[in-house]
């Protein structure tokens, strides 16, 4: 039997393009534009969510069977916040400094609308290396719009990327300058917005007929 | 009058949405109409107002370092400050069902306007983000906590009812195909907090 059988394979890289929660779904807003005004945290973050929803998918798909109905969402939410809690530790303990730059949107990847939406729709229905794979895919599809987001925002507002100086010096000194507007929390909004419209001049069956 | 001005600030310069952009979600989702946007806005500043003082008194009295020291002597070096984020979400979780079991049973009616938001509130980012922010920035006593989490359910009141007006309008305007919908309404937002900026550096 193959790895990935062509389902399995759909539910991976789906969440990559015709699918992402982002600008698709529109899940996940909350926690993500604050943090890419740089590159480095925006991949931190992006690598945490990817972490979080894969086993957060297989830790509530394995207990599927056996959540009452009623309180699944506390349930939910009572395994994600472990998850979060380990994965902020492990952040204070090894990157301090990205972890101050985070503050407290690392404990906003437990309201993360990503989790919850993959959890109800996906997690409580399917087995666990299905929901493992859709975690890792969602947690993809949603992490390339960050450090697409935090690359151009680095770029442009302050001429670097992860910290190393991009922009040659010769550039500065025949007049060119950083553009702080970037640098701003709306130019994030206004990015992915102009990813939205890239992505949707391609794929015109996702474009909308109301405004 | 210093909780005025924490009202006031944390209802323009530190709005939940424009500043943080926290709770957008519900807020790109529930902002097609005046009514249901006005609804959602006050449920949340509803939730906020009660678990954020909630979740000050477990904050002061059980998480923080040395917080248990009316417990006994031996408590003094407890840091049970790990849980904090487990606390939070379960307080609002139970919270949340909470106030949908009681409207429920006392006010069938708002219950049936309501009852789709309800449960939408406990993963909305703005609440567990206005106890994280509590958190962070250690507030003299829970009356000033109180005051932020009204201060910010307000603050988020106001942009997505101010969202829904600007896009029931939108309907007659003629918008590029590819940004129909969610590409708009995205610049929108962006638009609107450049606007909010403007509140930044007032001190009142």
């Amino acid at each position: 039997m193959a790895l990935l059988s062509s389902k399995t394979k759909a539910v991976l890289l789906g969440p990559l393009n015709k699918n992402n929660p982002v600008i698709v779904q529109v899940l996940g807003i909350c926690s993500a534009l604050a943090v890419t005004s740089k590159l480095e945290p925006s991949l931190v973050m992006a690598i945490a969510v990817v972490l979080v929803t894969a086993f957060a998918n297989v830790i509530i798909s394995l207990l599927r069977k056996s959540i009452p109905n009623r309180i699944r969402i506390i349930v939910q939410l009572v395994v994600v916040a472990a998850l979060v809690t380990i994965v902020s530790e492990v952040l204070k303990a090894f990157a301090y400094d990205v972890n101050k730059q985070l503050s407290v949107f690392v404990g906003l990847i437990v309201t993360n609308c990503i989790l919850m939406g993959r959890l109800e729709a996906f997690a409580l229905g399917n087995g666990p290396w299905p929901s493992f794979l859709d975690g890792i895919g969602n947690g993809l599809g949603y992490g390339w719009i960050l450090v697409v987001v935090g690359f151009f925002r680095e770029l442009l507002g302050s001429g670097t990327l992860m910290d190393i100086q991009v922009v040659p010096e010769a550039f500065y000194n025949a007049g060119y300058e950083n553009n702080g507007l970037m640098m701003l929390a709306p130019m994030a909004i206004l990015l992915v917005a102009c990813i939205i419209w890239v992505h949707r001049s391609r794929n015109k069956e996702l474009q909308e007929e109301t405004n | 009058m210093e909780a005025i001005s924490l009202i006031v600030r944390s209802i323009f310069v530190d709005n939940m949405i424009f500043a943080y952009f926290l709770g957008m979600c519900s807020f790109l989702a529930v902002s097609k109409n005046v009514k249901t946007a006005l609804g959602l806005g006050i449920a949340v500043t509803f939730v906020l107002v009660i678990t954020l003082p909630l979740n000050y008194l477990l904050e002061n009295y059980v998480l923080k370092a040395g917080a248990l020291a009316w417990l006994g002597d031996e408590y003094t070096t407890m840091d049970l400050s790990v849980f904090s984020l487990l606390i939070f979400i379960a307080v609002i979780a139970s919270f949340v069902q909470l106030v949908e079991m009681i409207i429920e049973r006392f006010s069938p009616s708002l219950y049936a306007s309501l009852g789709i938001f309800l449960p939408l509130i406990a993963v909305n980012c703005a609440i567990l983000g206005g106890s994280l922010f509590m958190q962070q920035r250690e507030f003299a006593n829970v009356g000033l906590a109180t005051a932020y989490g009204f201060g910010s359910g307000i603050g988020w009141l106001l942009a997505i009812v101010g969202m829904a007006a600007i896009r029931e309008k939108l309907e007659y305007s003629n918008v590029p195909k590819p940004l129909k919908g969610l590409g708009i309404t995205f610049i929108i937002t962006a638009l609107m907090a450049i606007g909010f900026m403007s509140f930044a550096g007032i001190d009142i």
